[in-house]
This record gives structure tokens, sequence and C-alpha cells, in this order.
């Protein structure tokens, strides 16, 4: 193959994993001010095995894995690959020493080629053309297709982490940390990934997986490490517990069961005809003739893979973009031609899926967030003048109210975790009481615990009265909410049908042709 | 007539101090850091590099003072915006103005004195002329042929991603600030010793800022820095000879000509990726933004 991948076949004789782990941590601490990130971490991976590190937002499971791949030191304990001590100071140094890391956000440069963004995560690249022999070898030795002469900037999610992996298998790692990989991917690119996982850990690299889902981690993990307040709350096999066990360990208790109860659906509150609307840009997909109605108390549940006009979708929805006269009603209201703001005082709001810089401005405080949206509803700007009290009340009322991990309202946006402003974004929305509330992605990358407490208010939020539109690649989440689902293909609607009684196999029907996403998910 | 044999040596005279600014900025700017204080480094080597060559009677020397002053001052702008994390476009124009300030206060007893004369090299055209010339494929291979280039490149498109990897990204732009800050040390002192052969206040009149404006009308590229630097050296030359053939142009218009274009470029440049989704184009990704590492 001119690959050669380590033969030392005394790793996985001996039987105490301490001698034959490739990576062992023991006692690992680490404090950021005001925050114990990491303490008396032990634990350890043996060759072979897809480990996964389990644990909510801020668990620490990231601040671990950077002190493993050399961007953090730790500030005690001892860290062991292959028998040797490891206290890389740098990537570079956790790099040559067998460790290689494939970013939750990718670590990709947009401009630049495939071969070299490889080349830049190399220690000694070969030249250019022998570099972009290998990476076409090595990627149609794992079934991982991919031109080394692309830019990333053209490639998809998918393709984008390949070249992640691709630039993490070139160099032989001994242990592979994986952070969160398939929240960017689509169903069967997850599988594809799993089956490139299993393939290199039959040939004895040690994977370290860091994810959030849990289904996921029952189907393809040997063993897992559960993180919780920065410290180890044990190790389990996950394929022995279910779901519900492994999310209680997680977040230390029982899980709060989803309350369904207690929605009447009423009248008919928000409903669009046939709007159709151009792809806005080059990416974009163009909505063909979109019709929906929205009860008072019901949640319609829109499913489709990323990609099939979610995101024009939720445009239409907000005012972003406008369409036809006539298309979009709110309790028999014209709101066509009305942008988001006229559409926020009438009732509906919308909560768009990229949280940074879509849905909150990074650099702005919390409290200027709150004003982006309710400034008006919430009546916190008068004759132009912003009310900075009321406006600082109501983001504590929402930091408050959906138990938003914060110092206080004035803290940026940015420095929130992802789960955490996510929360913060759902909440002030459903705190300005909607009458319709559309949301696209409400939990994606969320952990299990800020998931379900999001889900749950948007239930509340119909039980009030109000309609929900959820959007989301997450069928279970779907069926989880929704009274009727429809799914979006290409810029297409179906006809919506009631989520009870409905199975995955006509789910999988109605997403028919949504790049095989059905295939994938029955 | 315009004279051929006349208009190319003056067209390549009146590009060359703008050709090495710009060249410097552009490696700045791939790095992700945007300078505005190219006027200032200028004007601070148009001033060492005189005064340098005045005290030794050697050009050439003075060109090596001037790279080493417009370095140095460049070292205050990597202090401000490297370490000390200040805005860097704040930081480059007081730059541009420090510059300016500092050359005049020192440049008070250079009025009046000639610069020692510089021998004509290949086709009449002078030494430095022709290290611009050369410096424009030297830079071209170094962006795109070499490691260091591809790591600098790396830096300046996604420094998170550079800094994951591991590559240093606060050193990597110090450096190119330090060679941006030499080379457009290198150009001011093109002006004073080989242009106008003495030191007059503020008499870099512009040209940092017309550097500038090169580095994004050539897009980012090496070749496209020369091409602007000619046109902008062209046009000055043209208009210099139109006045002098009494052609009834207004000078105005004339000197409005390259940013106009610069303009027209930026219009087509940005038409195209709207339209063609070609990346790869365009200003690097981390231009203008300060890298701060968490450890």
């Amino acid at each position: 193959m001119g690959f050669p991948r380590y033969q030392n076949n005394d790793l996985t004789k001996g039987t105490n994993l301490a001698e034959t782990a490739v990576f062992r941590a023991e006692r690992i601490g680490k404090s950021y001010p005001g925050v114990r990130a990491n303490d008396d971490v032990s634990f350890a991976v043996a060759p072979g095995e897809i480990h996964a590190l389990l644990g909510e937002n801020g668990a620490g499971k990231s601040t671990l894995v950077k002190m493993i791949y050399g961007l953090v030191r730790p500030d005690d304990g001892q860290m062991f690959l292959m028998g040797q001590p490891h206290h890389p100071a740098d990537p570079r140094a956790a790099r040559a020493a067998g460790v290689a890391m494939v970013f939750q956000h990718f670590s990709l440069f947009d401009a630049l080629t495939v071969a070299e963004n490889i080349a830049l995560g190399m220690e000694n690249p070969p030249p250019r053309r022998t570099l972009s022999d290998r990476i076409t070898q090595v990627s149609h030795e794992f079934g991982l297709p991919l031109n080394p002469a692309r830019r990333i900037a053209t490639l998809s999610a998918g393709e984008r982490q390949r070249v992640e992996i691709i630039r993490c298998l070139l160099q032989n790692p001994r242990l592979l940390i994986m952070d969160e990989p398939t929240s960017v991917l689509t169903p069967q690119e997850a599988e594809l990934l799993f089956a490139t996982l299993r393939k290199l850990a039959g040939q004895g690299t040690a994977i370290l997986y860091i994810s959030h889902k849990l289904e996921e981690i029952r189907a393809h993990c040997d063993r897992a490490t559960i993180l919780r307040g920065g410290k180890v709350m044990g190790s389990a096999d996950p394929r022995a517990h279910s779901a519900r066990e492994l999310a209680a360990m997680m977040v230390g208790g029982q899980m709060r069961e989803i309350d369904r109860s207690g929605r009447v659906a009423g009248d008919v509150l928000l409903q669009m005809e046939n709007v159709s609307a151009p792809a806005p840009s080059a990416e974009g997909t163009a909505l063909k003739g979109i019709s929906l109605a929205v009860r008072s108390g019901e949640i319609l549940g829109i499913g489709g893979v990323a990609g099939n006009g979610q995101e024009e979708l939720l445009s239409v929805l907000s005012g972003e973009v406008l369409t036809r006269p006539g298309s979009v009603t709110l309790e028999g209201r014209d709101l066509s031609q009305a942008g988001p703001e006229a559409r926020r005082l009438a009732g509906l709001l919308a909560a768009p899926e990229d949280r940074l810089g879509h849905a909150a401005v990074p650099d702005f405080s919390l409290t200027d967030n709150t004003l982006l949206t309710a400034g008006g509803r919430k009546v916190l700007v008068r004759n132009g003048m912003i009310d900075h009290r009321a406006a600082r009340a109501f983001a504590e009322e929402v930091i408050k109210g959906y138990d938003v991990r914060t110092p206080g309202p004035g803290t940026a946006a940015r420095a929130l975790s992802g789960g955490n402003l996510q929360k913060f974004v759902i909440g002030r929305e459903v705190m300005q009481a909607p009458r319709v509330l559309a949301v696209n992605q409400p939990t994606w990358g969320v952990d299990a615990g800020a998931a379900a407490a999001v889900r749950q208010s948007l239930l509340d939020l119909a039980r009030a009265g109000a309609g929900v539109i959820v959007i989301s690649q997450d069928l279970d989440e779907l069926m989880e909410l929704s009274d009727r689902f429809c799914a979006l293909n290409e810029g297409r609607l179906s006809d919506p049908r009631p989520t009870e009684g409905l199975t995955l196999d006509e789910i999988g029907l109605m997403l028919g042709g949504a790049h095989g996403m059905a295939e994938a998910q029955i | 007539m315009i004279d051929l044999t006349t208009l190319i040596p003056m067209l390549m005279a009146a590009s060359t101090p703008i050709l090495f600014a710009a060249l410097g900025e552009l490696i700045v700017e791939r790095a992700g850091v945007l300078n505005l204080g190219v006027e200032g480094m200028m004007i601070v080597g148009a001033l060492a590099g005189f005064a340098t060559a005045v005290a030794t009677g050697n050009p050439y020397l003075g060109f090596v003072a001037a790279a080493v002053a417009g370095a140095a001052v460049s070292m205050v702008f990597a202090l401000l915006t490297q370490v000390l994390l200040a805005n860097q476009v704040a930081s480059g124009l007081a730059l541009t103005m420090f510059g300016l300030g500092l050359a005049a206060l020192f440049g008070k007893a250079y009025e009046g004195i000639k610069a020692p004369a510089m021998g004509p090299g290949p086709l009449g055209l002078n030494w430095i002329v022709w290290l611009g010339l050369a410096s424009v494929p030297a830079i071209w291979w170094f962006l795109n042929r070499t490691r260091p280039g591809l790591i600098l490149r790396g830096v300046g498109e996604n420094h998170d991603a550079a800094h994951g990897l591991g590559h240093p990204v606060r050193r990597v732009r110090t450096g190119a600030i330090a060679f941006g800050g030499a080379m457009a040390g290198i150009g001011g002192a093109f002006i004073s010793i080989a242009i106008v052969l003495q030191w007059t206040e503020g008499m870099t009149a512009g040209a940092g800022w017309i550097a500038l404006a090169i580095v994004v009308f050539s897009n980012w590229t090496a070749p496209g820095v020369l091409a602007g630097a000619w046109l902008f050296g062209g046009v000055t030359v043209l208009q210099l000879r139109l006045q002098a053939a009494g052609v009834a142009v207004p000078v105005q218009l004339l000197s409005m000509a390259p940013y106009l274009a610069t303009i027209l470029v930026l219009v087509l440049i940005s038409a195209r990726q709207k339209f063609s989704r070609r990346a790869g184009l365009g200003a690097p990704g981390s231009l203008g933004q300060n890298f701060h590492a968490l450890r």
C-alpha cells in the first residue's frame, strides 16, 4: 500500500488495560478563572477501541481532548501515550507522538485546496504531486473519494469532514480524536464515517469519540467514559444501557419526561398559500408552491435533509423574504408584504438555525440581543430611545426562565456555549408570547438536557394556544413534538400527515428522493 | 508625440515605489493583517534612506537603511496589534501619522541637500527597479510553492484553524509585518534617492495609500500587484506627459483614473464571486481580525 500502519502486536497482549492502553490519563486537572474544567480525570483507551466521551455541554470534554492534542496544558496529572509520558507542548508535538484530531468546527481553510489543507496539517508534507497521489490513494482505500485539487469552499459538509479525516489518516495516528463529527452530517454520511472508523479500529487505531448523540454512541462505540462537571462519573458499556440510562448518567438524575398533554387544536392561525421564491444564492434552494396551515395549539413538524429549502422557508416566514400579496396570512391578516419587525408586532416570530450571526449578534451583550427581536413587541424601545432597564430585565427573565448558564445579561452572545445560546434564543422568542413561532433546527448541537428543555418550552407554548412550526433534520425530535408532519424536499413541501401512527417507512416515502435520507433512516 | 524609449523608464521609475510598498502589504494582508500604516513606513524609509545615502555617499546603503527603518517602525504596529491586540485600522492610521510626524521632525536637517547619484543598471534602469521586478515572481513563488508561504496563507485565511493545527499565528504575522515595513521603507527611499533626489516633508504624497488600493485591485496576487503598479505609474507618467504636451484634458480627471479603475475592478470581482461561486478569490478570510488564543 505504501502506507504502513504500525504493527505493534504486543499492544494487544497482556491483560491489564493500564499497560496495553494506547492512551491513559491519570488524575488530570485543569482550571480556568472561575471554572474547574477538568478535575481528577482518569481513563484509558485500548487499541482498536472506539471509546466514547459522553457529557453535556460544559462537562469538560473539549478541554480534555485539547490537552491530549497539545492545545491546552493540564495543571496537574499525567498522560501516557503508548506507555510513554505524553505532555505535548503544542499540536505539532502531539501529532509527532501519534495523536490526530478532527475538530467539531472544521479547521479548514476555505480558499485553499484540499491538498494544501492537508499539507498544513502535516509535519513534513511530501512534495505537492506525491501528496496529491497519496490523498487520492488513501481516500480510495477508505472509500472516501476526494479530489485533491478542489477548493474547500466548493465542498459539502460531509466532503469537508473527509478532508479532515484523510489529513489524520495520512499521519498513521495511534489515537484519533473526533469531536462531535456527525453534527453536520446527513445520516448516510454518518454511516460512511462509522464504516471508516470501524476499518481504522480494525487496524488497531484507538478512537476517542465525542458526541452527545446517545443512539449513535450505543450503536457504534465499544466503551463510554461519562463526564459531568469536569469529573469522570464512570465508564459504561453503551450497548448494555438504554439511551435513557446513559442520559441520566450524563445529566445526573432522571431526564424529565416530555409532557405533551393539554393541547387543543383550535382555529387556523397562520396560512401560507402557494408560496414560491427564487433561490437566494447559487447554493440556495428555490421554494416551489409551498402551502401550509398551522392551528392554535398545534405543532407542525417539517422534516428533510439540510439544503432542501429549510432556511429559505424560514426566511419567507420571518419576513426576510417577501412573497406575493395574500400568500402569508396570520389570523386573516395579510403579512406577505410585511417585514420581520411588522410580523413580530403582529405575532409571527421566528428563530433561525444559525445562532451566531443570524439569531444573535456574536459581539452584542445578551441585553442588546434581546432588543433585536423584542424591542417592539416587549416595548423596550420608546420614541426611538432604548429603555435599558426594561431590556435588561427582560434578558434576565429569559436567562432565569430558560436556565441559561451565563454570568449575566451583560455577557456577549459569543461567550455562551452553543446549548446555552440556543436556550436563550428560543427563550427570547417564546417569552414574547407569539401567536405563531417558527423555529429551524431548535436543538442542533445542543446537549440532551438543554434539548429537552427547548422542546418542552415549545410544547408549553403550544399548550398556551400558540401555533408552532418546527423545521428539523432530527426525525426523533419531530416525532416527539409534532402533531402533523410534512417533508420538505428540494423546495417542495409534502401534504401534512398526522404524526400519530406514522411509521418510519411512511416518513421514508414522504422524504423519498431526499438524497437517500429515507434508506438511512429506515 | 510620446517617445516609448523615454516613456518606459519613466513608467518603471514611477511605479517602483508603489510596487515595493504594495508587494510588502500583499504579504502582510495574506497573513491576515491590515496595516494601514504603509504611508508612514514609506516616509520613514524615505528619510532614513536619504540620510544614510548622504552620510555614506552610497545610495545602496541608503536602501538597506530604509528597509531596516521601515521594519523598525512596523514593529510598533506589530507590538500594538499582535501583542496588545489593539484594533488594526486605528493602529495603522496612527502609524501613518506617527511616521509622517517623525520624518518631518528629523528631516529638517536634510532639506536642500542633494542625494548621491545612482548609476544606471541594465537597459538604463537602476538596480532597485530590477529588484522590484524580480520580487514579483519571487513573492508569487514564495506564496504558492513554498511551505512557509502556505502557512502564511493559512494563517491569513483562518487563524483559528491555523492555531488549532499548531502554526504560530502571531509569530508568522509579526514576520509578515516586518517584511511589509522593510518593503515600504525601500519604496519610500526610492522616491527620495532615485526620483526626487532630495528630501522634502511629506514627499511620499499618498503613495502608501495607492499601494493599499493596489493590493485590493490585485485581488491579493503578486502579478496583480505588478499590473496595478504599472497602471498607476503609467497614468501618473501619462498625465505628466499630456500636461507637458498641452493636451486639454483636466489634470484632475487623469488623476482620478487609477482610482476609478480600482473601483471598477472591485465591482467586477464581487460580481464574479456572486454569480460563479468560485472561491479562492478576494480577501483573506481573517483579514483585519486580531487573534487571541485561549490557553
